[in-house]
């Protein structure tokens, strides 16, 4: 460690190249794009790239959430149940009390999860892996016994008719990804409460010595991270009609995958949302040419196991040579 | 004589099972510096703390600039006008250095929206006040270290602080660093900050301090003007007793060649380097931080690769071996950062200790606990370490005792040679003299020790023959009488002159 006082080069020279050497994942779904454009002729199609866009928003929704969190250096694997129980409660309420209400009280019990796991975690110092893996499991169970194991379903069809709105090829389940993924990207950079996920994440004793509230902090994202997951499956219940009580099973990983695809560090303290863009296009990009390719789903699941592996490579091989020798 | 823009009387906080400050009174006057001294565990750090508002003071008064204060915590102590600089820098590495500056104060609407434009043209001026060389905008993650003091340091600017507490601020510096530390130190002192400097480093107290407090066991020992003192007198209360007995060197019998490397070469790093250590002999490596020393002894140990160079074990020539044939070999090497090279920090004494040799301690693999707790007993009395049992997690051991068990660990497997890389960093004097010790107890039983140190009072102490490195190469070697620190001032710094010249 005798070098610890030589200067690492603090010249902000290449602006362009240190935003792709940190954003690296924007010229891995370059690389796909072209793959499967020269490999499938149905692939680069308007209609086709509304329905990855479509396709990956619902990740990609979980994803701004779960970058949010992981920013901070948590993880929430909770995000699946959450969907699950607002796609049931949106649809087995609205019979009752209409669909307005249903949607927000969907939204509510997304928030108020969100805020449960984010207490916990803040309160008892438990790892936020162990606290929402015990929500990914009772939650869950909780939708089993809310639907009573039976898919429900929505008797006004007109329900299902919200979300078909499109701007050109682009459907309104984008729009909203594009929209939150957006704005947040705006409070990551632009906010008190963005500046503090990145501090608590990074050096969280610096943090608390500053008098950030780490504990408000965390619960904060942790209840934005619940309520967008209510967000997703409350549009994934209008998108599909019925509410399956194994909704969003294993969506967790697909999201933190795409989360980390990202570049996005599970450590904390480092991500962008412009990222997360990036890693959940990626994913959906992958998983859509696979298919077109009619690729057996067994053999999908190697190549986005492999790519998730070799896309982490790339970022320790980048981030070695950013940070120097 | 100017004001006392802080003053504490009589402050107290214990926690359980220890007093760490007992009626502590002192003051710090506008435009000084005040040393605060003391071992390891005297409560410098808790009365810093008590300062900065990390920890609440359980009875005394604080007085800042004459009205009786409480201090909430470590955002009102900023906001109040009181800095507290860590050693570990308190700084978030992926945001800029403006961002960094007002951290958990940034300059926001009340919607929580930052204003950007206030916050980097303040930033910049602070940054331009200090003298600075880089912006507000670049990521505190790419600045080197003495950088990144800097941005810890401008926020004494940003937040127009009245005391700054410094910790150790120059554990990781080099020299040219360290000055211009100083420099900024004596302007922010100009402009009337108070500030309360914390250090081991004795050279630097004398240096940069107007007055010395010292601390022993949570109370205070006196505090007296710097240049009224010496460093005797210092250390006498620091510890209890006088310098004298801190360096014992090891008789001089010294028996066949352990070691000898010749024309040890590596670009960029180290040139043509010799030298050779006899059992029962100390041969001290010295050299300012970047001048190549623990390099050298990193490539011997083979952690490192060499261009160049031959190495002799017992007289037989032989390959750079690698870290495992050094080890078999009998070679030791206790690296510099003991955290993160030397120990295992939630493991116990015993299990570090065993930890390099498992072969020594285990029949196919399975260990053998006896073996291993009968080893642990015995380097626990014959180092005297201070631990509650086989099993408490090292990171709880003071420094000096934590260094002790690196050093056990490497002494089990009974070296021919054991190499120490700065072996008392960063721990306090009565452990610095316990090791100081040990070392020569090692070469009396006829080891090979080679010490690197950059404390010259300590290479010059232990040593019965020291080299010089400058820049990558040996540049003299002395012994016997010529072992003085004029002689090894001369003999690096005539050498970084000639480097400069060329």
């Amino acid at each position: 460690m005798s070098d610890i006082g030589a200067a690492r080069s603090g010249t902000v020279g290449g602006t362009a190249l240190s935003w792709l050497l940190r954003n690296h994942i924007w010229v891995f779904l370059a690389l796909t794009l072209i793959v499967f454009s020269l490999s499938s002729p149905y692939f680069l199609t308007v209609n086709n790239f509304g329905n990855i866009l479509t396709q990956g928003a619902f990740i990609g929704i979980l994803a701004v959430g779960m970058t949010l969190v992981m920013i901070d250096g948590e993880i929430d694997l909770s995000v699946g149940a959450v969907l699950a129980l607002a796609s049931a409660l949106a649809i087995g309420l609205q019979d009752h009390m209409g669909v307005l209400p249903a949607i927000l009280l969907a939204l509510l019990s997304g928030a108020a999860l969100g805020f449960l796991n984010g207490a916990l975690v803040a309160y008892s110092g438990m790892h936020s892996f162990i606290v929402t893996l015990g929500a990914l499991i009772g939650i869950r169970g909780l939708v089993f016994v809310y639907t009573g194991e039976d898919a429900l379903m929505v008797q006004d069809f007109s329900y299902t008719e919200l979300p078909e709105i499109y701007l050109g090829p682009i459907s309104l389940t984008a729009i909203i990804f594009f929209g939150l993924a957006l704005f947040f990207q705006w409070v990551l950079s632009s906010t008190r409460h963005g500046r503090e996920t990145y501090a608590v994440g990074d050096n969280i004793e610096a943090a608390h010595d500053a008098g950030i509230n780490v504990k408000r902090h965390k619960i904060i994202n942790f209840t934005l991270c619940g309520t967008l997951a209510a967000v997703c499956g409350i549009l994934l219940s209008m998108r599909l009609g019925t509410a399956e009580p194994n909704a969003g099973r294993i969506w967790e990983l697909w999201t933190i995958i795409a989360v980390v695809l990202g570049g996005t560090r599970l450590q904390g303290g480092f991500g962008s949302m412009w990222m997360t863009i990036g890693g959940v296009l990626t994913l959906a990009v992958l998983r859509n040419g696979l298919r077109q390719l009619n690729t057996p789903n067994y053999v999908e699941l190697m190549v986005m196991g492999a790519v998730l592996i070799l896309a982490l490579a790339l970022d320790k091989v980048l981030n070695r040579r950013e940070a120097g020798p | 004589m100017s004001e006392v823009v802080l003053e504490v009387s009589d402050i107290t906080k214990a926690f359980p099972g220890v007093v760490a400050l007992d009626r502590v009174s002192f003051d710090i006057r506008a435009g000084e510096v005040h040393a605060l001294v003391g071992e390891n565990g005297a409560g410098k750090s808790t009365l810093m703390k008590v300062l900065a508002g990390l920890y609440q003071p359980d009875g005394g008064e604080i007085v800042y600039q004459g009205q009786p204060t409480k201090v909430a915590g470590p955002l009102d102590a900023r906001q109040k006008g009181i800095l507290l600089i860590h050693q570990e820098l308190s700084l978030s590495p992926e945001l800029s250095v403006a961002e960094n500056i007002y951290l958990g104060a940034w300059p926001c609407n009340r919607f929580g929206v930052l204003k950007k434009r206030e916050l980097y043209s303040n930033a910049t001026r602070a940054l331009e006040a200090l003298g600075c060389g880089f912006g507000p905008h670049a990521r505190v993650g790419t600045l080197s270290v003495a950088m990144q003091q800097m941005v810890e340091i401008a926020r004494a600017e940003a937040f127009s602080a009245n005391v700054v507490i410094f910790d150790e601020p120059t554990a990781s510096l080099t020299d040219t660093e360290r000055d211009q530390l100083f420099h900024t130190i004596r302007g922010l002192k100009k402009r009337g900050v108070g500030i309360v400097y914390i250090s081991h480093k004795m050279d630097e107290i004398f240096d940069i301090t107007d007055r010395i407090t010292v601390l022993r066991d949570g109370q205070v020992q006196g505090t007296v003007d710097t240049r009224d003192t010496d460093l005797n007198r210092i250390t006498r209360m620091m510890i209890g007793r006088t310098l004298d007995t801190y360096f014992v060197k090891a008789k001089p019998e010294f028996g066949a060649e352990v070691l000898r490397v010749e024309g040890l070469s590596r670009a960029g790093l180290f040139e043509d380097v010799s030298f050779s250590v006899r059992e029962g002999e100390v041969l001290g490596l010295y050299g300012l931080v970047g001048a190549g020393r623990s390099e050298v002894v990193e490539t011997v140990f083979g952690v490192r690769k060499a261009d160049r160079g031959t190495l002799w074990w017992k007289g037989a020539e032989i390959d750079l071996p690698t870290p495992r044939k050094a080890i078999d070999m009998g070679m030791a090497l206790v690296p510099e950062s003991r955290k993160e090279q030397g120990l295992v920090l939630l493991m116990g004494g015993r299990e570090n200790t065993s930890l390099p040799h498992l072969k020594l301690f285990s029949e196919v693999s399975v260990m053998n606990r006896a073996r291993e707790m009968g080893v642990f007993e015995k380097y626990r009395s014959a180092l005297s370490i201070k631990t509650t049992g086989p099993d408490q997690a090292v990171s709880q051991l003071s420094g000096g005792n934590q260094q002790k068990f690196v050093l056990a660990k490497w002494l089990c497997a009974d070296p021919k040679l054991i190499i120490l890389d700065e072996p008392t960093r960063g721990i306090d004097v009565g452990s610095k003299s316990a090791i100081h010790e040990l070392i020569a107890e090692l070469a009396e039983r006829g080891l090979a020790v080679i010490v690197i140190s950059s404390e010259m009072p300590e290479v010059l102490g232990v040593s019965h023959r020291v080299l010089a490195m400058s820049e990558g190469e040996v540049v003299a070697e002395f012994e016997g009488d010529a072992l003085t620190e004029e002689n090894l001032i001369d003999a690096v710094s005539h050498h970084r002159q000639d480097v400069a010249a060329e």
